[in-house]
C-alpha cells in the first residue's frame, strides 16, 4: 500500500495543479510519475465508482457531478450592451474527474485542417479566426499517447477523412447498436462513409479496469464498473500510486498570487471548512476548463497585473466558443431500445470541412445516438405538434420510446472577442466571489453550419425508411459544456495568452491547459485534444523543471 | 444499484471526515431530504401524507390521472405518482408548496364558475379535459405535468413508479447490464454476418 502524499502547505509543491479534470488528471499522473511533487487543487468531491447511480431524478435534482447554480450562480448576456441577468449559462464537471466523469465519452482527434483554417480559408472579417500555433503533426504522437493510456475504442483507418495515425487504437469498436446500423445503411446508400465511434470507453478489459456493460448510463452519470475513460478511472490512480501526488476535493481556489518579479508563487483557497488556505508551489498549472480558469485569472489581480494574472494581452476571457450542433429525430417500425448501452456507435465526417461553395464558414460531424433517460424523454422528446398530457400522449410515449433515435452534429463556432468570460459587477457566489459572467452570441456562420447539418439528418433519416421524422427550434441550446478559447494560443504575446507549449507568454512558471487555450473550436468533442495538449504540456513542463527553469 | 445506497454513503463520508460546509448549505438539506424520501417509501404499502390534505390529494390525484390516465394500460393511479408528488413537496422540491397551495385553489375558482358547488375530482372526465385544456398555459399545470412525468417515471425509491409501472409501459429496462444484440435492427445485422 503507498503512503498517501501529504504535503504541507507552507513548503512549496514542484507543481500545484488547479481543476482535477480531463487536462489536470493528465498532468497529475505526468509530473507525479516524472518524480515531482504535485498538489491537485478541486472544488468538487471525490467521487468514486460506488457512488454512481442509475437515477435521473438525483441527476436533475442535485447535480452531484456538475456545477451547482445554487452555489455559484451564473449571469447571462447575449452582448456587452445588456445587463447580465442571473441564469444557467455553463456546465462543467466538478467532482474529480471532471467532466470526464460524465461526459458522453466521445474522442475525435481534430484533423490537420484544424490547425491551418486561416491558411486555407482566408481571414473571416469581424472574427479571431486564425491558425494555431501547432500543427496535427506536433499533437499527433500525444493523441496517440493519450488514447493508449486512457483506453479509447476504435477502429483506425475506418474514417476516410481522418488524419494520419502512427497507432491504431488500442482496442476495438464497441458493438454497433440498431442506430448506428439504420444509420450506417442509409449513409452508405447516400455515398457518406460511415464509421464505428471512437470512444473514450473500453470495449474490453484493459489495465486492470473492466469492458463496459452496456447499461446505456453514460452520458451525465458516473461509470460505475470504470470502463469510462475518465481520469478519475484512468491516471488519477496512477498519480497517487506515485506516492508524489495529493489530491486535495473540497478546495476552491480564489486567487493565484504572484511575487514583487511577477512569478507566481502559489494559491489562496478555501477548504471543506471554508477556511483560507495558502499552499505554496514552484510553478502552477491552471486545469479548470475554459470557463473557471479565466475567472481565475481575472479574480488573480495584482499591482504586477492589473488587468488580471497574465492577461498583459487583455484577452484573458474572450473569444469564449461554446458547443453547437443541430438533431433530427426519427421513428421506425421495430425496437431498437436505444436505452441499452453507449450513447455513439457509428458517425461520418463527409461533411467535417468547410466549403466555400456553401456560402458561409463551418462543417462538422454527424452521429446516430438517443440522447434521452425515461423523464427526460417524456417531458420533451415528442414531435413538437404531439399531445403533451392525455390518453394519446401517453399512447405515443409507449410507441415512441423504444423505436426513436436521434442524430447530433458537431459543428464549428467561429472565436469573437465580444464573446467572453468576465466577473460579474454585482452577483456573488456562495463563497463572496464575484459571479461567472457570460456574453454570448453565435456567428451567422455557426446557425447556417448547424442548419445544413440539420438537412442532412433529416436526408438521412428519409433514406433510413423512418417513419416519422421531427426536429426542434436550433435556437433552443441548453448551456454549453464545451468551453474553449478563452486563453487562446499563439507565438505572439500581444495577441494570445498562453505559447505553443501552454507556458503564460507573461509568467514563466504559469501554464494554462484545458479548453482555454484552444484558437479554434474544431468539431467539437474537444476532449481529446484537451487531454492530447495536457500530455505535450506535461512534458515540457517536466523537461523545464528538471533544467531548472521553473 | 437501487437502494439509497448514494446519499446515505455520501452522507456519511460528509459527516465522518470533512464537514458538509463545504459542499454547501443546499447540497446537504438536499442530500437529508433525499434520505427522507427513500425511508419513507415501503413497497406494498400505502403511505402517508405528509403535504397534501386529503382534499387536495383528491384534485391532484385526479389531475394527475388526466395528464397520464389509466385506460387498457396503467397510468398515473397505477404509478403512484400522488405520493411521489406529496414526498417531493416537504423534500426536494420544498419551495414548490405555493405554487401547489395558489394553483389549487386557482382550479377551484375556475371548476366553481362552471360547475359551481363541485370539486375538480369530482367532475365527470370530459369536463375535467375540458377545464385542463382551458389551462394548459398555466404554470400550475406545467409544474403538475412536470411532477407527474417525473413521478411516473423517477426511480421507485422516489415514491412514484410503483412496481416499474411506468417503466414497463415506455419499454424502458433498468438492468445493470446488457449484452448485444441490443435492439432489432443490429440482431438483423448481426445475423446477416
Amino acid at each position: 500500500m503507498v503512503q498517501q502524499a501529504r504535503y504541507p502547505t507552507s513548503e512549496p509543491v514542484d507543481f500545484l495543479v488547479v481543476g482535477a479534470g480531463a487536462a489536470g488528471g493528465v498532468v497529475a499522473k505526468q509530473l507525479s510519475t516524472a518524480g515531482f511533487s504535485v498538489v491537485v487543487l478541486e472544488q468538487g468531491p471525490y467521487l468514486r465508482e460506488a457512488d454512481f447511480r442509475h437515477d435521473e431524478m438525483a441527476n436533475t435534482k442535485f447535480h452531484p457531478l456538475t456545477n451547482d447554480l445554487q452555489l455559484q450562480p451564473h449571469t447571462f448576456r447575449e452582448t456587452e450592451k445588456e445587463r447580465a441577468r442571473v441564469q444557467p449559462a455553463v456546465m462543467y464537471g466538478r467532482v474529480v474527474g471532471g467532466g470526464t466523469v460524465h461526459f458522453t465519452a466521445n474522442y475525435w482527434r481534430f484533423h490537420e485542417i484544424d490547425f491551418v483554417e486561416r491558411s486555407r480559408w482566408g481571414p473571416i472579417a469581424g472574427t479571431g479566426f486564425a491558425d494555431w500555433p501547432i500543427t496535427y503533426a506536433d499533437l499527433e504522437p500525444y493523441y496517440t499517447k493519450a488514447e493508449e493510456e486512457l483506453g479509447i475504442s476504435g477502429e483506425a483507418g475506418a474514417n476516410p477523412f481522418d488524419s494520419w495515425r502512427s497507432k491504431p487504437y488500442p482496442l476495438p469498436p464497441l458493438p454497433v447498436k440498431s442506430s448506428g446500423v439504420l444509420f450506417e445503411r442509409a449513409a452508405r446508400k447516400l455515398g457518406w462513409h460511415p464509421f464505428p465511434a471512437p470512444m473514450a470507453i473500453l470495449s474490453r478489459p484493459y489495465r486492470n479496469r473492466a469492458a463496459c456493460v452496456h447499461c446505456g448510463f453514460c452520458m451525465e452519470f458516473g461509470c460505475e464498473v470504470g470502463a469510462k475513460s475518465s481520469t478519475l478511472a484512468a491516471v488519477f490512480p496512477l498519480a497517487e500510486q506515485t506516492g508524489r501526488c495529493e489530491i486535495r476535493p473540497g478546495c476552491y481556489v480564489r486567487k493565484i498570487e504572484v511575487s514583487k518579479s511577477g512569478r507566481v508563487t502559489g494559491a489562496i483557497y478555501f477548504d471543506p471548512q471554508r477556511r483560507e488556505v495558502f499552499q505554496n508551489a514552484k510553478a502552477v498549472v491552471l486545469c479548470a476548463n475554459g470557463a473557471e480558469t479565466p475567472r481565475l485569472l481575472l479574480m488573480s489581480k495584482s499591482n504586477f497585473f492589473p488587468q488580471g494574472l497574465a492577461n498583459s494581452s487583455g484577452l484573458v476571457g474572450k473569444y469564449l466558443m461554446f458547443d453547437a450542433g443541430a438533431i433530427a429525430l426519427g421513428l421506425f417500425e421495430h425496437p431498437l431500445n436505444e436505452f441499452k448501452s453507449v450513447q455513439v456507435t457509428r458517425v461520418i465526417h463527409d461533411f467535417y470541412n468547410s466549403d466555400p461553395k456553401r456560402g458561409f464558414y463551418g462543417g462538422g460531424g454527424i452521429d446516430a445516438r438517443f440522447l434521452f433517460y425515461p423523464i427526460s424523454f417524456a417531458m420533451g422528446a415528442l414531435p413538437p405538434e404531439a399531445p403533451r398530457w392525455g390518453a394519446e400522449y401517453k399512447k405515443l410515449l409507449q410507441e415512441y420510446y423504444t423505436r426513436t433515435m436521434v442524430l447530433l452534429s458537431h459543428t464549428t463556432v467561429l472565436p469573437l472577442e465580444t464573446n467572453s468570460i468576465s466577473l460579474d459587477p454585482e452577483v456573488k457566489d456562495a463563497w463572496g466571489l464575484p459571479a461567472l459572467c457570460v456574453t454570448y452570441r453565435h456567428h451567422a456562420d455557426d446557425w447556417k453550419t448547424m442548419g445544413f447539418t440539420q438537412e442532412r439528418e433529416k436526408e438521412l433519416l428519409e433514406v433510413a425508411g423512418a417513419r416519422k421524422i421531427w426536429t426542434f427550434p436550433l435556437e433552443a441550446l441548453p448551456p454549453s459544456a464545451h468551453l474553449m478559447g478563452t486563453c487562446r494560443m499563439g507565438n505572439n504575446p500581444r495577441d494570445s495568452v498562453v505559447n505553443h507549449l501552454n507556458r503564460a507568454h507573461d509568467v514563466p512558471n504559469l501554464f494554462l491547459v484545458d479548453g482555454s487555450c484552444f484558437v479554434t473550436s474544431g468539431r467539437q468533442q474537444p476532449t481529446a485534444t484537451i487531454q492530447a495538449l495536457a500530455y505535450r504540456a506535461a512534458d515540457h513542463m517536466a523537461k523545464l523543471a528538471k533544467r531548472g527553469d521553473l | 444499484m437501487h437502494e439509497p445506497v448514494f446519499s446515505r454513503r455520501v452522507l456519511l463520508k460528509m459527516s465522518g471526515s470533512v464537514g458538509a460546509g463545504w459542499l454547501g448549505p443546499r447540497w446537504a438539506q438536499v442530500l437529508r431530504a433525499a434520505v427522507h424520501v427513500h425511508r419513507a417509501v415501503t413497497p406494498g404499502t400505502t403511505p402517508r401524507l405528509e403535504f397534501f390534505t386529503a382534499e387536495q390529494a383528491a384534485e391532484v390525484e385526479a389531475i394527475a390521472a388526466q395528464i397520464i390516465p389509466s385506460d387498457e394500460t396503467p397510468g398515473a393511479n397505477e404509478a403512484r405518482v400522488l405520493y411521489f408528488i406529496d414526498r417531493a413537496l416537504v423534500t426536494f422540491d420544498r419551495e414548490q408548496q405555493p405554487a401547489y397551495r395558489e394553483g389549487l385553489q386557482d382550479l377551484l375558482r375556475r371548476v366553481q364558475q362552471l360547475h359551481p358547488g363541485k370539486s375538480f375530482s369530482g367532475l365527470p372526465s370530459d369536463q375535467q379535459i375540458e377545464l385542463l385544456k382551458s389551462m394548459e398555459e398555466t404554470e400550475f399545470f406545467g409544474l403538475v405535468r412536470t411532477h407527474t412525468i417525473m413521478g411516473f417515471l423517477a426511480n421507485p425509491e422516489y415514491g412514484g413508479n410503483d412496481n416499474k409501472v411506468g417503466w414497463r409501459l415506455i419499454g424502458f429496462k433498468d438492468d445493470s447490464v446488457f449484452t448485444p444484440p441490443f435492439g432489432f435492427y443490429d440482431r438483423e445485422y448481426n445475423d446477416a454476418g
